[in-house]
């Protein structure tokens, strides 16, 4: 866009401690009156050497510091995670494993999902949906509470399978969440999604073209709304998700040019009613067995490399283990979705207003967490 | 004020007094009950916004402070905030920082005085009293601006010229929406205004031709925006600018801010009740209602509540707007109607 700005041009901080940066973020601003001329993302604040203290720990003992990477979706963290190992080392795991770790896995998504909507409508000003959404995380939190004492971050998918089975009675308090939860998305759609201000706020605002979204490497829910129909659970399926039925919903522009902060917005929305359908069919799925049959009594890969990629809630997670046939691994990256969608960032917000700075960034759902590591 | 006047004279000795002290008295007097009924009025407004938030957002709100649904919880806060250090940050113009708080108070407080909340409560009876609502109500802007430049933040900056634009933008149609009233009424008395509207629900002038009605809504949104209200709350906007203009206030002065935006938020439901909704008149005359049972003021407040209700219905349903979004619906959605409005009301004034 090209804006000329005239005038004084004036520097404006915001963060590392601001109410809408989600997390550590700093953004340098360069502001002419209301309209930004260039948003600078400093990222770093919540570095903690995850990659380098990896290389330290045993395999096992990596899992709890996964979960801290996105602790909005820790289950899908250490799924990728304990997918690439078990990858690395040749591990099956049974049924019941698998299906506990779709449900585990969806039912993350819709609270990480719940987490981005129900800010994004704070970022908006609009406050209200923020509690309406933790309502109903809550009762996600409960039941994760109630599988392996956490609520925040599990270390529940062990290597080879999982730390302890589900409860009795857990595939029906699941059941029961998804049939209550399912008309609690329309009633959210009414108050927020469809919402005229909401719209007029998000519609036109932040457009991430397929193409830069493609270039700068962006996946997920924030690719999908640039109408990029990519999801790693269907074109690379892991678990086997190729066996379950569910569509990847992609920003169609409904009320503007497509890849608008609505689109990715609406993307998780949508995501959200999947994710339900994934969950009723991974209960239906559920065989009995034992969770922890294939657990390996020590943890020793073989000499090699493995790069498992999973579609967590904020975009294609992947793992690059080196192994030197050690305890530890000789090297652990990773590759995180909001890092990349951060980098994308300057150009997106570039030449918009400052509310629109931060409605752009809500809808790309951060954590920074992941970013800094 | 009269009311007031009376009663003094039943001190005993009180016609001995020199003169001057026997007019200011009854001034001052009068000055501290509006005071005193304002503060209880804001105390029990805080209250009924966390209460109407926290049923909006499936919660329960205070429920502990004072025994019965926390009815005492701001009271403990409004204590809390008069305990907290004085903090003047050491980089603020210090005048303009102390003073700011309280200019944006008194712009809220001096416009209660021709405020009619009975037939003979009031403080005085302005003739021109419509007039001077809208001009001390313009005062707070001053104040924003104060706040806002001495803070010596940019975010109070930004919060400051904000508030600045909105208000001053948003004073136009609001005040053509009073013309409306004042047009068919011919007085810029407050209780000329109400007593044009005796005689129960269908003379109240947001029912009595499309005009006013229309002028009423216009009204209300135009005062949404003065008061800083959601969806016009940019110049606080927490996910923007922090808290805006008030950013770096905190301990007493900072809940002389918030005193303020609830008397304003009060200031603009009671100018709506009186000049719309019949101020302090029964809804239905000699009903089964007996006015002795309602005398005006509970009225005048029951009115001047539903209208807060609705704003507080808003603020907690809404997203906000964009700061051009805002001046768009100022400029080219709510002035051409509201001129229109003022013209109607003309025509029918004219040739009715």
């Amino acid at each position: 866009m090209e804006v000329d700005y005239s005038g004084d041009v004036m520097t404006l901080n915001m963060g590392p401690q601001h109410p809408s940066t989600h997390g550590v973020l700093r953004l340098e601003l360069k502001t002419d009156g209301e309209i930004v001329a260039d948003a600078i993302p400093h990222i770093g604040y919540l570095h903690r050497c995850f990659e380098k203290l990896a290389e330290n720990i045993d395999y096992p003992g990596i899992i709890p510091f996964t979960d801290r990477m996105d602790y909005c979706a820790a289950m899908n963290m250490e799924l990728g995670y304990v997918l690439a190992v078990e990858k690395l080392m040749g591990i099956q795991i049974n049924n019941r494993v698998r299906c506990i770790r779709i449900i585990m896995a969806e039912l993350n998504r819709i609270a990480s999902h719940l987490i981005a909507a129900g800010t994004y409508g704070n970022d908006i000003g609009s406050f209200t949906p923020f509690l309406w959404c933790f309502r109903d995380r809550e009762t996600i939190l409960d039941l994760f509470e109630e599988t392996c004492g956490a609520r925040l971050l599990y270390n529940y998918n062990w290597i080879g399978g999982l730390m302890y089975d589900v409860k009795p009675g857990f595939e029906k308090k699941v059941i029961d969440f998804i049939d209550y939860f399912e008309p609690q998305v329309g009633n959210l759609n009414k108050l927020l999604s469809d919402n005229y201000i909401f719209v007029k706020r998000t519609a036109a605002v932040g457009i991430l073209s397929p193409e830069v979204a493609i270039n700068y490497g962006v996946t997920g829910p924030n690719l999908r709304g640039s109408g990029v129909k990519f999801d790693v659970r269907k074109d690379e399926p892991y678990l086997g998700y190729e066996e379950f039925d569910f569509d990847v919903p992609v920003g169609k522009g409904d009320y503007g040019p497509v890849g608008s902060c609505w689109d990715r917005y609406i993307v998780r929305i949508r995501e959200v009613k999947e994710s339900c359908k994934i969950i009723r069919q991974a209960v239906a799925k559920l065989t009995p067995g034992d969770v922890h049959e294939s657990i390996p009594k020590r943890v020793k890969p073989p000499v090699g490399e493995v790069y498992m990629r999973t579609e967590a809630p904020r975009g294609e997670l992947g793992y690059y283990i080196v192994s030197e046939g050690g305890v530890k691994p000789h090297r652990l990256k990773v590759k995180s979705p909001c890092f990349t969608v951060m980098s994308a960032f300057r150009e997106v917000s570039r030449g918009s207003m400052i509310a629109d700075v931060i409605a752009i960034l809500g809808s790309f759902d951060i954590v920074l967490g992941e970013i800094d590591r | 004020m009269e009311s007031i006047a009376r009663l003094l004279q039943l001190i005993p000795k009180y016609s001995e007094l020199p003169e001057f002290l026997r007019a200011l008295i009854p001034v001052v007097v009068s000055c501290v009950v509006v005071f005193a009924l304002l503060a209880l009025a804001v105390l029990f407004l805080v209250w009924m916004e966390r209460k109407v938030s926290a049923h909006i957002q499936d919660r329960l709100g205070p429920m502990y402070v004072g025994g019965w649904h926390g009815w005492a919880q701001t009271l403990a806060d409004a204590l809390k905030l008069l305990l907290k250090e004085d903090i003047v940050p050491a980089s603020v113009d210090r005048t303009l920082f102390k003073m700011a708080p309280f200019i944006v108070f008194l712009g809220a407080f001096a416009a209660y005085v021709v405020l009619p909340f009975g037939a003979t409560s009031f403080v005085a009876d302005l003739n021109i009293g419509i007039l001077y609502i809208v001009a001390v109500g313009s005062l707070s802007v001053i104040g924003i601006i104060m706040a806002g430049w001495a803070s010596n933040n940019k975010y109070s900056l930004y919060g400051g010229m904000r508030a600045a634009a909105q208000i001053i933008s948003y004073e136009i149609p609001s005040a053509m929406a009073i013309m409306t009233v004042i047009i068919p009424v011919g007085s810029l008395s407050m209780v000329d205004i109400v007593n044009a509207q005796k005689g129960g629900i269908q003379n109240w002038f947001i029912l009595r031709n499309p005009f006013t009605f229309l002028g009423f809504i216009v009204y209300f949104i135009a005062s949404l925006a003065e008061v800083n209200r959601t969806p016009f709350d940019i110049p606080e906007a927490e996910s923007e600018l922090v808290a805006g203009y008030h950013t770096e206030y905190s301990g007493m002065r900072f809940a002389f801010f918030f005193l303020a935006e609830y008397a304003n938020m009060f200031l603009v439901a009671g100018v709506a009740t009186t000049l719309f909704l019949g101020g302090w008149t029964q809804v239905i005359p000699g009903s089964f209602i007996a006015p002795q049972l309602l005398p005006g003021p509970i009225v005048f407040f029951l009115k001047a509540l539903l209208i807060i209700f609705v704003q507080m219905w808003l603020r907690w349903s809404l997203p906000r707007l964009r700061v051009d979004q805002l001046m768009y619906l100022s400029w080219k959605v709510l002035l051409p109607i509201s001129f229109v409005l003022v013209l109607g009301v003309g025509c029918l004034a004219v040739y009715w």
